[in-house]
């Protein structure tokens, strides 16, 4: 074993240690791994056809019973299923439109930082000006425009969420990069890529993970939101199944059951992800340890 | 809703921001807030470039999506093109669109038939009002609350309030919406849940207060998500201040802690959470569109939805400028008023 793969190894340790005694962040964690777990299986127990109109097992929108514990929908199909299986849209398409919102974000914050001169300056404009613009109502007018696939979803909400990473990043790495050894390892010959990707990335990578991790929260709730306005094309999800409760008065009738589970889904796994991105944020901003927030 | 990671700590990233890429040492007020203006002036060009390439080259053809569910021959799908001037070479399309859109004209709209800025001119009142209402309460609320919260650090009201707007934060819009819909709806209806006035809505102040009662839900549920983010950027920055020595001189002055907090700690912290009002209004934009929607409240956002939902490109292209522009000069006014707000950055 070499040195530093032993040294990483510590503090991985060290780093979990640290985590495992922020209670809220291991709260979330459990939710979250379970959450997943039951979205990866879901295969294995049901598929599709919870979702088919024709042939659904029960009569319209019956309150919760032995037979359908969280009652059925408006064509009688069992909300319960139903918000298993579309659990699997939801978290997907949270966490590619993170995934992506991440990588340009870590690119462009990257580059921006590295590079000095017109490329920082122009990548900063852009990324100003991408962050000045309403997100919400920019990822609409996408959704909208390129028809709503859950690959069009996702590319929205990526492309309007990662001016925030950007920044973050490049406020990072121009800490990093004003480190002694920097200029040391650039003495000795390193280049552009092996700076930005062996020096830089390894330090914000941390960083990165931790607003990821809000970022996966934020995404899922613009998703939802986005299915519930209506652009998003008809794949079951909580953000789709709530759109259909409002489409067929759920409210107003009182079928508590179609508007609650969806919902409570949502916000269990957002909060999830919420308390576990503030408490990686703990663990790795001291400034924050100290203030206790 | 959830807002970005950053809405938590503004003093930061704004001290980051225009402060070291501009330089305003060198600068006074006037030529500070010139520059802004010219960024905001570059911006909004760029809004309007990318408007026009967005809504021309993505996918989909604004005839074809026109015609979606009407009976139209292939010619009339021609005349419609050439109506429309689509049939011109894409420069002398950019040109026109240039042309109109910077003398207001902003096309007519597919569905209602009427010219886009008419349609706006109807609607943008409620927004105004829901929004500005919203917005009143949201941040009056925040600040009142994070102010109480930060002061007492550690408290049973601090752990209450961070508990409450970290569940807010999680809690997407529209299912708050929902939520109150089904509790005011379905059971106590003791508020309207649509639109924004009543059919038989009276006269003069019995007008004033039907408005006043369909009001109620869509403020709250826009308040319930805004207000979350205002609570916890006055706690954090309150905290920031309580360390501070000139604090610890007023003590020892002998002031009482009330008045340490009024006119020492507060004024000072509330500094990032009055430009976060202003940084975070596309957020409110966003939200609005949801409450508006949910609620039938005939303003800017549902009319934006509507336009989403036909589709209705010509209104979608309109609303969305008018709110993007709208946007950049509330951020340029923040950039602006926190530099005259805050002697640190002035003089840094």
């Amino acid at each position: 074993m070499s040195v530093a793969s032993a040294r990483r190894r510590q503090s991985l340790t060290r780093f979990w240690k640290d985590f495992s005694r922020q209670r809220a962040g291991v709260v979330g964690l459990v939710i979250l791994v379970v959450a997943a777990l039951l979205a990866v299986v879901a295969p294995l127990f049901i598929d599709q056809s919870v979702t088919g109109v024709v042939n659904a097992p029960g009569k319209p929108m019956q309150p919760p019973s032995l037979e359908f514990p969280f009652g059925t929908d408006e064509s009688g199909r069992s909300i319960l299923l139903m918000v298993w299986w579309g659990s699997r849209t939801s978290l997907l398409i949270g966490f590619l439109a993170a995934l992506v919102s991440m990588l340009i974000g870590t690119v462009l914050g990257i580059a921006a930082g590295h590079f000095r001169g017109w490329v920082s300056a122009v990548i900063l404009r852009v990324t100003d000006w991408f962050l000045v613009l309403p997100s919400l109502v920019t990822a609409l007018v996408l959704a909208a425009i390129m028809g709503g696939s859950t690959f069009t979803i996702i590319m929205a909400i990526g492309v309007t969420t990662w001016p925030t990473t950007a920044r973050l990043i490049r406020a990072q790495t121009l800490a990093v990069e004003a480190r002694p050894y920097i200029e040391r390892s650039k003495a000795l010959g390193a280049g552009h890529w092996h700076v930005t990707t062996r020096h830089v990335l390894p330090n914000v990578a941390p960083l990165l993970l931790a607003s990821t991790t809000l970022e996966v929260a934020s995404a899922i709730v613009t998703e939802s939101t986005l299915a519930f306005l209506g652009v998003s094309a008809n794949k079951t999800s909580w953000g789709t199944m709530l759109r259909g409760s409002y489409d067929w008065g759920a409210a107003t009738a009182g079928a508590w059951w179609y508007i609650l589970i969806p919902g409570l889904c949502i916000v269990a796994v957002v909060m999830a992800f919420t308390l576990c991105g503030r408490a990686l944020e703990a663990v790795l901003n001291p400034r924050l340890r100290k203030a206790g927030a | 809703m959830t807002a970005p990671l950053e809405a938590v700590e503004p003093a930061a990233s704004q001290a980051a921001g225009p402060a070291e890429d501009h330089r305003p040492a060198r600068h006074g007020i006037l030529r500070y807030a010139l520059s802004k203006a010219g960024g905001a002036l570059f911006s909004i060009a760029m809004v309007i470039i990318g408007t026009f390439f967005l809504f021309r080259l993505l996918p989909g053809d604004p005839v074809r999506a026109l015609a979606q569910g009407r009976n139209m021959t292939p010619e009339q799908l021609d005349m419609e093109r050439r109506r429309l001037g689509l049939d011109e070479p894409l420069i002398n399309q950019f040109l026109n669109f240039l042309g109109d859109t910077l003398r207001f004209d902003l096309g007519m709209s597919y569905e209602y038939k009427r010219p886009v800025l008419d349609l706006i001119g109807d609607r943008i009142g409620a927004t105004l009002l829901l929004a500005g209402v919203g917005l009143a309460v949201a941040v009056s609320l925040g600040i009142w609350q994070g102010m109480r919260a930060g002061w007492r650090h550690g408290s049973r009201f601090d752990r209450f309030s961070t508990g409450t707007s970290l569940v807010l934060w999680s809690v997407p819009t529209f299912w708050l919406g929902l939520l109150l819909l089904l509790v005011f709806g379905a059971y106590l209806k003791i508020f309207p849940s649509r639109g924004i006035q009543s059919v038989d809505a009276p006269d003069g102040f019995g007008y004033v207060l039907d408005v006043a009662h369909h009001m109620v839900l869509p403020v709250i549920t826009l308040v319930g998500v805004v207000y979350a983010q205002y609570l916890l950027v006055m706690r954090s920055s309150l905290l920031d201040e309580v360390g501070q020595d000139y604090i610890t001189t007023a003590r020892a002055k002998g002031l009482r802690d009330d008045d340490v907090r009024r006119r020492h700690a507060v004024p000072n912290a509330l500094l990032p959470t009055v430009t976060l009002v202003f940084m975070r209004v596309g957020f409110v934009v966003g939200g609005a569109v949801t409450v508006e929607t949910i609620f039938s409240w005939p303003g800017l956002g549902q009319l934006f939805y509507e336009a989403v939902r036909v589709p209705d490109f010509t209104l979608m292209q309109g609303t969305f400028m008018l709110i993007t522009v709208a946007v950049i000069i509330m951020n340029t006014l923040a950039d602006v008023i926190y530099h005259i707000l805050d002697p640190r950055v002035r003089s840094a």
